[in-house]
Protein backbone atom coordinates (compact mmCIF):
# COMPACT_ATOMS: atom_id res chain seq x y z
CA UNK A 1 0.00 0.00 0.00
CA UNK A 2 1.54 3.53 -0.73
CA UNK A 3 1.12 6.09 1.88
CA UNK A 4 -0.56 8.61 -0.55
CA UNK A 5 -3.77 6.40 -1.02
CA UNK A 6 -4.21 6.39 2.57
CA UNK A 7 -7.05 7.78 4.28
CA UNK A 8 -6.25 11.03 5.82
CA UNK A 9 -6.18 11.04 9.73
CA UNK A 10 -8.73 13.11 11.57
CA UNK A 11 -7.91 12.89 15.46
CA UNK A 12 -10.86 12.66 17.94
CA UNK A 13 -11.97 15.25 20.01
CA UNK A 14 -10.73 15.22 23.17
CA UNK A 15 -12.92 14.54 25.96
CA UNK A 16 -14.79 16.88 28.10
CA UNK A 17 -16.58 16.85 31.43
CA UNK A 18 -19.77 15.34 30.79
CA UNK A 19 -22.35 18.28 33.06
CA UNK A 20 -25.43 16.23 31.99
CA UNK A 21 -24.44 13.50 33.54
CA UNK A 22 -23.03 15.05 36.73
CA UNK A 23 -26.53 16.41 36.58
CA UNK A 24 -28.50 13.69 36.19
CA UNK A 25 -26.91 11.72 38.85
CA UNK A 26 -26.38 14.39 40.77
CA UNK A 27 -30.10 15.06 41.51
CA UNK A 28 -31.42 11.39 40.93
CA UNK A 29 -28.98 10.86 43.84
CA UNK A 30 -29.61 13.37 46.20
CA UNK A 31 -33.26 12.88 46.14
CA UNK A 32 -33.08 8.92 46.48
CA UNK A 33 -30.35 10.03 49.31
CA UNK A 34 -32.79 12.32 51.19
CA UNK A 35 -35.70 9.16 51.39
CA UNK A 36 -33.33 7.35 52.56
CA UNK A 37 -31.91 9.52 55.35
CA UNK A 38 -36.05 10.74 56.32
CA UNK A 39 -36.63 6.90 56.51
CA UNK A 40 -33.15 6.59 58.95
CA UNK A 41 -34.34 9.62 60.90
CA UNK A 42 -38.02 8.31 61.42
CA UNK A 43 -37.04 4.57 61.94
CA UNK A 44 -33.69 5.48 64.21
CA UNK A 45 -35.47 7.98 66.29
CA UNK A 46 -38.68 5.14 67.11
CA UNK A 47 -36.14 2.05 67.23
CA UNK A 48 -33.57 4.07 69.39
CA UNK A 49 -36.02 5.18 71.73
CA UNK A 50 -38.46 2.87 71.59
CA UNK A 51 -36.89 -0.82 71.41
CA UNK A 52 -35.58 -0.62 74.83
CA UNK A 53 -39.04 0.30 76.86
CA UNK A 54 -40.73 -3.13 75.21
CA UNK A 55 -40.63 -5.50 77.59
CA UNK A 56 -42.40 -8.96 77.40
CA UNK A 57 -44.88 -7.76 80.38
CA UNK A 58 -45.53 -4.12 77.95
CA UNK A 59 -46.91 -6.22 75.44
CA UNK A 60 -48.65 -9.27 77.06
CA UNK A 61 -50.35 -7.40 79.54
CA UNK A 62 -53.56 -4.92 79.41
CA UNK A 63 -53.25 -1.07 80.42
CA UNK A 64 -53.52 -1.82 84.47
CA UNK A 65 -55.27 0.92 86.56
CA UNK A 66 -53.10 4.20 84.84
CA UNK A 67 -52.66 3.86 81.46
CA UNK A 68 -50.03 6.67 81.17
CA UNK A 69 -47.50 4.92 82.91
CA UNK A 70 -44.77 3.43 81.88
CA UNK A 71 -43.76 1.34 84.42
CA UNK A 72 -47.67 -0.32 84.98
CA UNK A 73 -49.60 -0.20 81.40
CA UNK A 74 -49.16 -2.43 79.03
CA UNK A 75 -50.64 -2.74 75.29
CA UNK A 76 -51.68 -6.29 74.72
CA UNK A 77 -55.19 -4.89 74.08
CA UNK A 78 -54.08 -2.39 71.34
CA UNK A 79 -52.05 -5.47 69.65
CA UNK A 80 -54.55 -7.50 69.45
CA UNK A 81 -57.29 -4.90 68.74
CA UNK A 82 -55.21 -3.93 65.52
CA UNK A 83 -54.74 -7.68 64.63
CA UNK A 84 -58.21 -8.69 64.52
CA UNK A 85 -59.69 -5.62 62.46
CA UNK A 86 -56.64 -5.66 59.82
CA UNK A 87 -57.23 -9.54 59.62
CA UNK A 88 -61.02 -9.07 59.62
CA UNK A 89 -60.62 -6.57 56.97
CA UNK A 90 -58.80 -8.08 54.55
CA UNK A 91 -61.53 -11.13 54.50
CA UNK A 92 -64.26 -8.60 54.09
CA UNK A 93 -62.48 -6.66 51.42
CA UNK A 94 -60.63 -9.55 49.51
CA UNK A 95 -63.78 -11.65 48.18
CA UNK A 96 -65.29 -8.26 46.86
CA UNK A 97 -62.63 -6.89 45.33
CA UNK A 98 -61.11 -9.43 43.56
CA UNK A 99 -64.94 -10.62 42.04
CA UNK A 100 -65.45 -6.50 41.13
CA UNK A 101 -62.39 -7.15 39.05
CA UNK A 102 -62.90 -10.07 37.49
CA UNK A 103 -66.14 -8.27 36.56
CA UNK A 104 -64.57 -5.32 35.12
CA UNK A 105 -61.85 -7.96 33.28
CA UNK A 106 -63.73 -10.96 32.51
CA UNK A 107 -67.38 -9.82 31.62
CA UNK A 108 -68.20 -6.37 31.70
CA UNK A 109 -67.04 -4.89 28.05
CA UNK A 110 -64.01 -2.85 28.13
CA UNK A 111 -65.02 0.68 27.24
CA UNK A 112 -68.71 0.53 27.66
CA UNK A 113 -69.97 3.61 29.71
CA UNK A 114 -70.72 1.04 32.79
CA UNK A 115 -67.40 0.22 33.13
CA UNK A 116 -66.23 3.90 32.80
CA UNK A 117 -68.35 4.78 35.22
CA UNK A 118 -66.92 1.98 37.58
CA UNK A 119 -63.87 2.54 37.40
CA UNK A 120 -64.00 6.07 37.46
CA UNK A 121 -66.00 5.64 40.59
CA UNK A 122 -63.05 2.93 42.20
CA UNK A 123 -60.35 5.89 41.23
CA UNK A 124 -62.07 8.64 42.80
CA UNK A 125 -63.09 6.40 45.86
CA UNK A 126 -58.93 5.71 46.21
CA UNK A 127 -58.63 9.90 46.60
CA UNK A 128 -61.19 10.16 49.30
CA UNK A 129 -59.60 11.54 52.74
CA UNK A 130 -59.90 8.63 55.45
CA UNK A 131 -61.67 10.71 57.87
CA UNK A 132 -64.51 10.77 55.52
CA UNK A 133 -64.57 6.71 55.28
CA UNK A 134 -64.75 6.86 58.70
CA UNK A 135 -68.32 9.34 58.90
CA UNK A 136 -69.55 7.20 56.01
CA UNK A 137 -68.66 4.36 58.32
CA UNK A 138 -70.48 5.95 60.87
CA UNK A 139 -73.14 7.14 58.72
CA UNK A 140 -73.88 4.09 57.15
CA UNK A 141 -72.48 0.75 59.17
CA UNK A 142 -73.17 2.25 62.58
CA UNK A 143 -76.22 4.08 62.28
CA UNK A 144 -78.06 2.47 59.08
CA UNK A 145 -76.83 -0.78 58.84
CA UNK A 146 -76.30 -1.83 62.64
CA UNK A 147 -79.24 0.16 64.09
CA UNK A 148 -81.59 -1.93 61.59
CA UNK A 149 -79.86 -4.99 62.17
CA UNK A 150 -81.11 -4.53 65.96
CA UNK A 151 -84.58 -3.70 64.62
CA UNK A 152 -84.80 -6.54 62.64
CA UNK A 153 -83.15 -9.05 65.01
CA UNK A 154 -84.70 -7.22 68.52
CA UNK A 155 -87.85 -6.21 67.23
CA UNK A 156 -89.27 -3.13 69.69
CA UNK A 157 -87.10 -3.96 72.38
CA UNK A 158 -84.83 -1.34 71.71
CA UNK A 159 -81.96 -3.37 72.46
CA UNK A 160 -78.52 -1.96 70.56
CA UNK A 161 -76.24 -4.69 69.57
CA UNK A 162 -75.23 -3.86 66.62
CA UNK A 163 -76.56 -0.47 66.20
CA UNK A 164 -72.85 1.14 67.99
CA UNK A 165 -69.23 1.19 66.89
CA UNK A 166 -67.78 -2.31 66.81
CA UNK A 167 -64.96 -4.23 65.60
CA UNK A 168 -66.80 -5.25 62.15
CA UNK A 169 -67.87 -1.91 61.37
CA UNK A 170 -64.25 -0.59 61.89
CA UNK A 171 -63.14 -3.66 59.58
CA UNK A 172 -65.78 -2.99 57.30
CA UNK A 173 -65.06 1.18 57.01
CA UNK A 174 -61.67 0.08 56.37
CA UNK A 175 -62.36 -2.69 53.83
CA UNK A 176 -64.51 0.31 52.04
CA UNK A 177 -61.28 1.78 52.10
CA UNK A 178 -58.91 -0.50 50.67
CA UNK A 179 -61.54 -1.50 48.36
CA UNK A 180 -59.63 0.19 45.45
CA UNK A 181 -56.38 -0.90 45.99
CA UNK A 182 -57.15 -4.22 45.38
CA UNK A 183 -59.44 -3.72 42.41
CA UNK A 184 -56.75 -2.02 40.59
CA UNK A 185 -54.26 -4.63 41.81
CA UNK A 186 -56.40 -7.90 40.97
CA UNK A 187 -57.68 -5.92 37.30
CA UNK A 188 -53.85 -5.24 36.58
CA UNK A 189 -53.33 -9.00 37.18
CA UNK A 190 -55.85 -10.59 35.63
CA UNK A 191 -55.04 -8.10 32.31
CA UNK A 192 -51.52 -9.58 32.35
CA UNK A 193 -53.09 -13.18 31.46
CA UNK A 194 -52.19 -13.50 27.40
CA UNK A 195 -55.47 -13.70 25.97
CA UNK A 196 -54.14 -16.93 24.29
CA UNK A 197 -54.94 -18.96 27.79
CA UNK A 198 -58.40 -17.83 27.82
CA UNK A 199 -59.16 -18.67 24.25
CA UNK A 200 -57.02 -22.03 24.48
CA UNK A 201 -59.41 -23.01 27.98
CA UNK A 202 -62.76 -21.64 25.89
CA UNK A 203 -61.62 -24.23 22.83
CA UNK A 204 -61.31 -27.01 24.76
CA UNK A 205 -64.83 -26.85 25.79
CA UNK A 206 -64.41 -24.65 29.02
CA UNK A 207 -67.26 -22.65 29.83
CA UNK A 208 -66.47 -19.37 30.49
CA UNK A 209 -66.60 -19.68 34.61
CA UNK A 210 -64.32 -22.91 34.38
CA UNK A 211 -61.64 -20.73 32.48
CA UNK A 212 -61.72 -18.24 34.83
CA UNK A 213 -61.48 -20.56 37.49
CA UNK A 214 -59.20 -22.77 36.39
CA UNK A 215 -56.98 -20.57 34.23
CA UNK A 216 -57.29 -17.35 34.99
CA UNK A 217 -57.73 -16.87 39.08
CA UNK A 218 -54.96 -19.11 39.67
CA UNK A 219 -52.68 -17.48 37.80
CA UNK A 220 -53.39 -14.08 39.32
CA UNK A 221 -53.17 -14.99 42.23
CA UNK A 222 -49.67 -13.72 43.13
CA UNK A 223 -50.88 -10.37 41.73
CA UNK A 224 -54.00 -10.21 43.81
CA UNK A 225 -51.97 -11.31 46.71
CA UNK A 226 -49.93 -7.93 46.17
CA UNK A 227 -53.08 -6.36 46.39
CA UNK A 228 -53.77 -7.85 50.08
CA UNK A 229 -50.36 -6.86 50.74
CA UNK A 230 -51.14 -3.02 49.70
CA UNK A 231 -54.38 -3.05 51.13
CA UNK A 232 -53.19 -4.42 54.63
CA UNK A 233 -50.24 -2.05 54.82
CA UNK A 234 -52.86 0.94 53.62
CA UNK A 235 -55.12 -0.05 56.74
CA UNK A 236 -52.81 -1.04 59.59
CA UNK A 237 -51.73 2.50 60.35
CA UNK A 238 -55.21 4.37 59.50
CA UNK A 239 -56.94 5.81 62.33
CA UNK A 240 -59.54 8.59 61.34
CA UNK A 241 -61.25 5.88 59.27
CA UNK A 242 -61.97 3.58 62.42
CA UNK A 243 -62.07 6.81 65.38
CA UNK A 244 -66.40 7.02 64.67
CA UNK A 245 -67.10 3.04 64.00
CA UNK A 246 -64.86 1.36 66.93
CA UNK A 247 -62.13 2.33 68.04
CA UNK A 248 -62.47 2.64 72.14
CA UNK A 249 -60.40 4.82 74.19
CA UNK A 250 -60.44 2.09 77.35
CA UNK A 251 -61.96 -1.02 77.47
CA UNK A 252 -61.26 -3.25 80.45
CA UNK A 253 -61.59 -6.45 78.60
CA UNK A 254 -60.41 -7.52 75.00
CA UNK A 255 -63.65 -7.45 72.48
CA UNK A 256 -65.16 -10.96 72.53
CA UNK A 257 -67.34 -10.61 69.61
CA UNK A 258 -67.91 -8.71 66.17
CA UNK A 259 -69.98 -6.22 67.94
CA UNK A 260 -67.49 -4.97 70.88
CA UNK A 261 -65.59 -2.18 70.58
CA UNK A 262 -61.62 -2.34 70.36
CA UNK A 263 -58.67 -0.62 71.38
CA UNK A 264 -56.46 0.10 68.54
CA UNK A 265 -52.65 0.77 68.53
CA UNK A 266 -52.79 4.01 66.17
CA UNK A 267 -55.98 5.24 68.05
CA UNK A 268 -53.68 4.79 71.30
CA UNK A 269 -50.96 6.95 70.05
CA UNK A 270 -52.65 9.83 69.27
CA UNK A 271 -54.67 8.77 72.88
CA UNK A 272 -51.31 8.99 74.55
CA UNK A 273 -49.69 12.12 72.65
CA UNK A 274 -52.74 14.42 73.43
CA UNK A 275 -54.54 13.26 76.68
CA UNK A 276 -51.89 12.30 78.74
CA UNK A 277 -51.40 14.28 82.37
CA UNK A 278 -47.20 13.94 82.40
CA UNK A 279 -45.97 14.31 79.02
CA UNK A 280 -42.59 13.36 80.26
CA UNK A 281 -43.78 9.98 82.01
CA UNK A 282 -45.50 8.96 78.86
CA UNK A 283 -42.93 9.53 76.38
CA UNK A 284 -41.25 6.23 76.94
CA UNK A 285 -44.77 4.36 76.73
CA UNK A 286 -45.61 6.38 73.49
CA UNK A 287 -42.14 5.50 71.84
CA UNK A 288 -42.63 1.61 72.38
CA UNK A 289 -46.11 2.06 71.49
CA UNK A 290 -45.54 3.31 68.07
CA UNK A 291 -42.13 0.99 68.11
CA UNK A 292 -44.97 -1.91 68.13
CA UNK A 293 -47.39 -0.55 65.72
CA UNK A 294 -44.64 -0.81 63.13
CA UNK A 295 -43.21 -4.32 63.74
CA UNK A 296 -47.20 -5.14 63.79
CA UNK A 297 -47.41 -3.90 60.42
CA UNK A 298 -44.40 -4.72 58.92
CA UNK A 299 -45.48 -8.71 60.56
CA UNK A 300 -48.70 -8.24 58.52
CA UNK A 301 -47.07 -7.60 55.77
CA UNK A 302 -43.99 -10.41 55.76
CA UNK A 303 -46.64 -12.59 56.54
CA UNK A 304 -49.02 -11.66 53.23
CA UNK A 305 -45.47 -11.96 51.39
CA UNK A 306 -44.43 -15.21 52.51
CA UNK A 307 -47.79 -16.27 51.50
CA UNK A 308 -47.62 -14.94 48.27
CA UNK A 309 -43.89 -16.46 47.90
CA UNK A 310 -45.20 -19.59 48.31
CA UNK A 311 -47.73 -19.59 46.06
CA UNK A 312 -45.36 -18.33 42.97
CA UNK A 313 -43.19 -21.51 44.28
CA UNK A 314 -45.90 -23.40 43.98
CA UNK A 315 -46.55 -22.21 40.30
CA UNK A 316 -43.01 -22.99 39.58
CA UNK A 317 -42.15 -26.43 41.09
CA UNK A 318 -46.19 -27.74 39.58
CA UNK A 319 -48.24 -30.24 40.47
CA UNK B 1 -74.27 -16.95 -8.67
CA UNK B 2 -70.74 -17.21 -10.35
CA UNK B 3 -68.85 -18.08 -7.26
CA UNK B 4 -71.29 -20.85 -6.47
CA UNK B 5 -70.69 -22.26 -9.54
CA UNK B 6 -67.03 -22.15 -9.22
CA UNK B 7 -67.12 -24.32 -5.87
CA UNK B 8 -69.56 -26.60 -7.57
CA UNK B 9 -67.06 -27.32 -10.96
CA UNK B 10 -64.03 -27.19 -8.54
CA UNK B 11 -65.48 -29.84 -6.02
CA UNK B 12 -66.47 -32.09 -8.88
CA UNK B 13 -62.70 -31.71 -10.07
CA UNK B 14 -61.50 -32.64 -6.82
CA UNK B 15 -63.40 -35.44 -6.43
CA UNK B 16 -62.19 -37.07 -9.57
CA UNK B 17 -58.35 -36.62 -8.67
CA UNK B 18 -58.80 -36.30 -5.18
CA UNK B 19 -57.43 -39.71 -2.97
CA UNK B 20 -60.43 -39.17 -0.80
CA UNK B 21 -62.83 -39.70 -3.44
CA UNK B 22 -65.53 -40.89 -1.04
CA UNK B 23 -65.06 -38.37 1.42
CA UNK B 24 -68.47 -36.48 2.36
CA UNK B 25 -69.34 -33.11 3.09
CA UNK B 26 -69.12 -32.26 6.79
CA UNK B 27 -68.79 -28.31 6.84
CA UNK B 28 -71.65 -26.22 4.69
CA UNK B 29 -70.93 -22.55 4.80
CA UNK B 30 -73.70 -21.25 2.86
CA UNK B 31 -73.67 -17.02 1.83
CA UNK B 32 -71.43 -16.27 5.32
CA UNK B 33 -70.75 -12.34 5.68
CA UNK B 34 -68.94 -11.19 8.92
CA UNK B 35 -69.27 -7.70 10.08
CA UNK B 36 -66.78 -6.41 12.78
CA UNK B 37 -69.21 -3.54 13.65
CA UNK B 38 -69.87 -1.85 10.51
CA UNK B 39 -66.93 -2.84 8.53
CA UNK B 40 -67.91 -5.97 6.35
CA UNK B 41 -65.08 -8.66 7.06
CA UNK B 42 -66.36 -11.94 5.29
CA UNK B 43 -68.40 -11.42 2.13
CA UNK B 44 -70.73 -13.56 1.20
CA UNK B 45 -68.66 -16.69 1.38
CA UNK B 46 -70.08 -20.17 0.28
CA UNK B 47 -67.95 -22.94 0.47
CA UNK B 48 -67.78 -26.91 1.67
CA UNK B 49 -65.40 -28.75 3.41
CA UNK B 50 -64.81 -32.33 3.09
CA UNK B 51 -64.71 -34.68 5.90
CA UNK B 52 -60.90 -36.11 6.91
CA UNK B 53 -59.09 -34.25 4.38
CA UNK B 54 -56.80 -31.04 5.18
CA UNK B 55 -58.51 -27.68 3.64
CA UNK B 56 -56.16 -24.99 3.69
CA UNK B 57 -57.18 -21.78 3.88
CA UNK B 58 -55.17 -19.24 1.74
CA UNK B 59 -54.58 -15.25 0.89
CA UNK B 60 -52.63 -12.05 2.07
CA UNK B 61 -52.84 -10.82 5.35
CA UNK B 62 -56.49 -9.00 6.15
CA UNK B 63 -58.41 -11.46 3.68
CA UNK B 64 -60.48 -13.31 6.18
CA UNK B 65 -58.83 -16.49 6.49
CA UNK B 66 -58.78 -16.39 10.00
CA UNK B 67 -61.74 -15.00 10.22
CA UNK B 68 -63.40 -17.81 8.57
CA UNK B 69 -61.99 -20.39 10.84
CA UNK B 70 -63.11 -18.65 13.98
CA UNK B 71 -66.39 -18.61 12.66
CA UNK B 72 -66.33 -22.51 12.51
CA UNK B 73 -66.27 -22.89 16.12
CA UNK B 74 -67.31 -19.35 17.09
CA UNK B 75 -64.67 -18.24 18.82
CA UNK B 76 -65.91 -15.24 17.23
CA UNK B 77 -67.98 -14.88 19.67
CA UNK B 78 -65.79 -13.35 22.22
CA UNK B 79 -65.28 -10.28 20.25
CA UNK B 80 -67.06 -7.78 21.10
CA UNK B 81 -69.47 -5.92 18.33
CA UNK B 82 -69.22 -9.07 15.77
CA UNK B 83 -72.16 -9.98 13.71
CA UNK B 84 -72.16 -13.17 11.32
CA UNK B 85 -74.89 -13.36 9.20
CA UNK B 86 -75.73 -16.80 6.38
CA UNK B 87 -75.48 -20.22 8.01
CA UNK B 88 -72.96 -22.81 8.96
CA UNK B 89 -73.42 -26.39 9.17
CA UNK B 90 -71.33 -28.99 10.78
CA UNK B 91 -72.51 -32.27 10.14
CA UNK B 92 -76.02 -30.56 8.76
CA UNK B 93 -76.84 -28.65 11.78
CA UNK B 94 -76.89 -24.82 12.19
CA UNK B 95 -74.18 -24.44 14.35
CA UNK B 96 -75.41 -20.39 14.73
CA UNK B 97 -78.65 -21.40 15.99
CA UNK B 98 -79.52 -20.43 19.60
CA UNK B 99 -80.22 -24.51 20.34
CA UNK B 100 -76.46 -25.27 19.58
CA UNK B 101 -74.48 -25.17 22.60
CA UNK B 102 -71.75 -23.57 21.97
CA UNK B 103 -69.31 -25.83 24.81
CA UNK B 104 -70.59 -28.54 23.23
CA UNK B 105 -69.26 -27.05 19.68
CA UNK B 106 -65.94 -26.17 20.79
CA UNK B 107 -65.65 -30.17 22.05
CA UNK B 108 -66.28 -31.20 18.65
CA UNK B 109 -64.40 -28.83 17.20
CA UNK B 110 -61.07 -28.50 18.42
CA UNK B 111 -58.68 -25.30 17.53
CA UNK B 112 -54.60 -25.10 17.49
CA UNK B 113 -53.60 -21.66 17.85
CA UNK B 114 -50.79 -19.12 15.76
CA UNK B 115 -48.85 -18.46 18.77
CA UNK B 116 -48.72 -22.03 20.64
CA UNK B 117 -50.52 -20.94 24.20
CA UNK B 118 -49.80 -23.97 26.78
CA UNK B 119 -51.32 -23.36 30.57
CA UNK B 120 -48.79 -22.91 32.67
CA UNK B 121 -48.94 -26.40 34.21
CA UNK B 122 -47.12 -29.28 33.65
CA UNK B 123 -47.18 -31.10 29.96
CA UNK B 124 -49.17 -33.91 31.74
CA UNK B 125 -52.41 -31.23 33.41
CA UNK B 126 -52.23 -30.24 29.88
CA UNK B 127 -53.19 -32.77 28.64
CA UNK B 128 -55.59 -33.60 30.73
CA UNK B 129 -57.20 -30.19 31.29
CA UNK B 130 -59.75 -30.76 28.39
CA UNK B 131 -60.19 -34.57 29.37
CA UNK B 132 -61.00 -33.60 33.16
CA UNK B 133 -63.66 -30.99 31.75
CA UNK B 134 -65.28 -33.86 29.66
CA UNK B 135 -65.70 -35.40 33.95
CA UNK B 136 -63.08 -37.93 32.93
CA UNK B 137 -60.63 -38.21 36.78
CA UNK B 138 -59.51 -41.65 37.14
CA UNK B 139 -56.07 -42.10 36.76
CA UNK B 140 -56.13 -44.94 34.52
CA UNK B 141 -57.92 -43.60 31.56
CA UNK B 142 -56.17 -39.71 32.08
CA UNK B 143 -52.88 -41.15 31.52
CA UNK B 144 -53.97 -43.78 29.00
CA UNK B 145 -55.58 -40.47 27.18
CA UNK B 146 -52.59 -38.87 27.61
CA UNK B 147 -50.17 -41.46 26.83
CA UNK B 148 -52.13 -41.67 23.48
CA UNK B 149 -52.57 -38.00 22.12
CA UNK B 150 -48.91 -37.35 23.38
CA UNK B 151 -47.90 -40.31 21.06
CA UNK B 152 -50.66 -38.79 18.02
CA UNK B 153 -49.10 -35.49 18.24
CA UNK B 154 -45.14 -36.97 17.86
CA UNK B 155 -44.41 -35.72 21.43
CA UNK B 156 -44.25 -39.43 23.54
CA UNK B 157 -40.33 -39.90 23.10
CA UNK B 158 -39.03 -36.29 24.00
CA UNK B 159 -42.05 -35.73 27.30
CA UNK B 160 -42.56 -38.85 28.83
CA UNK B 161 -40.16 -38.71 31.59
CA UNK B 162 -40.55 -35.22 32.47
CA UNK B 163 -44.39 -35.28 31.82
CA UNK B 164 -44.66 -33.39 35.39
CA UNK B 165 -42.25 -30.36 34.67
CA UNK B 166 -44.10 -27.05 33.15
CA UNK B 167 -45.09 -27.18 29.45
CA UNK B 168 -43.57 -24.21 29.00
CA UNK B 169 -40.37 -25.47 29.42
CA UNK B 170 -40.64 -27.25 26.36
CA UNK B 171 -38.82 -25.70 22.62
CA UNK B 172 -41.47 -23.62 20.28
CA UNK B 173 -41.91 -26.27 18.07
CA UNK B 174 -42.31 -29.52 21.17
CA UNK B 175 -45.20 -26.20 22.77
CA UNK B 176 -47.33 -26.51 19.49
CA UNK B 177 -47.48 -30.22 19.58
CA UNK B 178 -48.07 -30.38 22.70
CA UNK B 179 -50.96 -27.47 22.11
CA UNK B 180 -52.19 -30.29 19.59
CA UNK B 181 -52.28 -33.22 21.60
CA UNK B 182 -54.23 -30.96 24.04
CA UNK B 183 -56.49 -30.59 21.30
CA UNK B 184 -57.00 -33.88 19.75
CA UNK B 185 -57.60 -35.61 23.74
CA UNK B 186 -60.56 -34.95 23.44
CA UNK B 187 -61.18 -36.43 20.56
CA UNK B 188 -62.86 -33.59 18.13
CA UNK B 189 -63.94 -34.40 14.52
CA UNK B 190 -62.80 -31.55 13.23
CA UNK B 191 -59.32 -29.78 14.18
CA UNK B 192 -58.82 -26.33 12.99
CA UNK B 193 -55.81 -25.27 12.74
CA UNK B 194 -54.70 -21.14 12.37
CA UNK B 195 -50.88 -20.68 11.13
CA UNK B 196 -49.39 -23.55 13.23
CA UNK B 197 -45.98 -22.99 12.16
CA UNK B 198 -45.57 -19.78 11.09
CA UNK B 199 -43.93 -18.53 14.58
CA UNK B 200 -41.71 -22.41 14.24
CA UNK B 201 -38.28 -22.82 12.60
CA UNK B 202 -38.55 -24.97 9.01
CA UNK B 203 -37.43 -28.31 11.47
CA UNK B 204 -39.65 -27.91 13.60
CA UNK B 205 -42.61 -26.55 10.78
CA UNK B 206 -41.71 -29.56 8.67
CA UNK B 207 -42.69 -31.66 12.10
CA UNK B 208 -45.68 -30.39 12.37
CA UNK B 209 -46.59 -30.83 8.93
CA UNK B 210 -45.61 -34.60 8.82
CA UNK B 211 -47.92 -34.59 11.96
CA UNK B 212 -50.34 -32.88 10.17
CA UNK B 213 -50.46 -35.54 7.18
CA UNK B 214 -50.90 -38.32 10.08
CA UNK B 215 -53.45 -36.47 11.87
CA UNK B 216 -55.84 -36.51 8.78
CA UNK B 217 -56.66 -39.66 8.95
CA UNK B 218 -58.56 -39.57 11.84
CA UNK B 219 -59.58 -35.82 11.86
CA UNK B 220 -60.86 -33.41 9.38
CA UNK B 221 -58.39 -30.43 9.50
CA UNK B 222 -58.46 -26.90 8.26
CA UNK B 223 -55.66 -24.79 8.09
CA UNK B 224 -54.99 -21.37 7.72
CA UNK B 225 -51.67 -20.12 6.43
CA UNK B 226 -49.56 -17.43 4.65
CA UNK B 227 -47.24 -19.61 3.34
CA UNK B 228 -48.09 -21.23 0.07
CA UNK B 229 -45.62 -24.33 0.08
CA UNK B 230 -47.07 -25.75 3.34
CA UNK B 231 -50.51 -25.22 1.50
CA UNK B 232 -49.15 -27.62 -0.77
CA UNK B 233 -47.63 -29.74 0.73
CA UNK B 234 -50.01 -30.37 3.37
CA UNK B 235 -53.23 -29.70 1.58
CA UNK B 236 -55.82 -31.65 -0.34
CA UNK B 237 -57.94 -28.97 -0.90
CA UNK B 238 -57.69 -24.89 -1.41
CA UNK B 239 -59.39 -22.10 -0.60
CA UNK B 240 -57.64 -18.93 -1.45
CA UNK B 241 -59.51 -15.48 -0.37
CA UNK B 242 -58.92 -11.71 -1.17
CA UNK B 243 -60.35 -8.93 0.92
CA UNK B 244 -62.99 -11.05 2.64
CA UNK B 245 -63.91 -12.79 -0.55
CA UNK B 246 -63.62 -16.26 -1.41
CA UNK B 247 -62.17 -16.07 -4.83
CA UNK B 248 -61.63 -19.20 -5.75
CA UNK B 249 -61.66 -23.74 -3.99
CA UNK B 250 -60.74 -26.48 -5.48
CA UNK B 251 -58.10 -28.98 -5.25
CA UNK B 252 -54.64 -28.03 -3.95
CA UNK B 253 -52.88 -29.22 -6.79
CA UNK B 254 -55.31 -27.98 -8.97
CA UNK B 255 -55.19 -24.76 -7.53
CA UNK B 256 -51.57 -24.19 -7.47
CA UNK B 257 -50.89 -25.72 -11.10
CA UNK B 258 -54.09 -24.35 -12.93
CA UNK B 259 -55.90 -21.54 -11.39
CA UNK B 260 -59.45 -20.73 -12.64
CA UNK B 261 -59.03 -16.89 -11.47
CA UNK B 262 -56.24 -14.36 -12.37
CA UNK B 263 -56.05 -13.23 -8.77
CA UNK B 264 -55.30 -16.83 -7.77
CA UNK B 265 -52.59 -17.34 -10.46
CA UNK B 266 -50.93 -13.97 -9.39
CA UNK B 267 -50.95 -14.68 -5.79
CA UNK B 268 -49.94 -18.23 -6.05
CA UNK B 269 -47.29 -17.61 -8.03
CA UNK B 270 -46.03 -14.86 -5.68
CA UNK B 271 -46.85 -11.82 -8.00
CA UNK B 272 -48.67 -10.64 -4.83
CA UNK B 273 -49.32 -11.00 -0.88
Amino acid sequence: MQAGESIPVRPFRAARFDWQSFFGRGATGVATLLIVAILAVILGNIILHGAGSVSWRFVTTGTAADMFDAGKAGIFPMIFGTTARVLLMTILVMPVGVLTAIYLTEYARLHSPFTRLVRGAVNNLAGVPSIVFGLFGAGFFVQFLGQHMDAVIHGQQAATVWGKPALVWASATLAVMTLPVVIVATEEALRAIPQGLREASLALGATKLQTIFKVVFPQALPGIMTGAILAISRAAGEVAPILFTGAAYYMADLPGSLHDQFMDLGYHVFILSTQSPDVRRTEPLLYATVFVLLVLTFSLNIAAIFVRASIRRKMRMLH
Amino acid sequence: MAQNSIRKVALSEASGTSPSAASRTLIEIQNLSLYYGSNRALKDISLDISERVVTAFIGPSGCGKSTLLRCLNRMNDLIDGVRVEGTVRIAGQDINSRDIDVIELRKRVGMVFQKSNPFPKSIYENVAYGLRLQGISKRSELNEKIERSLRQAALWDEVKDRLHTSGLGLSGGQQQRLCIARAIAIQPDILLMDEPASALDPIATARIEDLILELKKEFTIVIVTHNMQQAARVSDFTAFFYLGELIETGATSRIFTNPAQKRTEDYVTGRFG
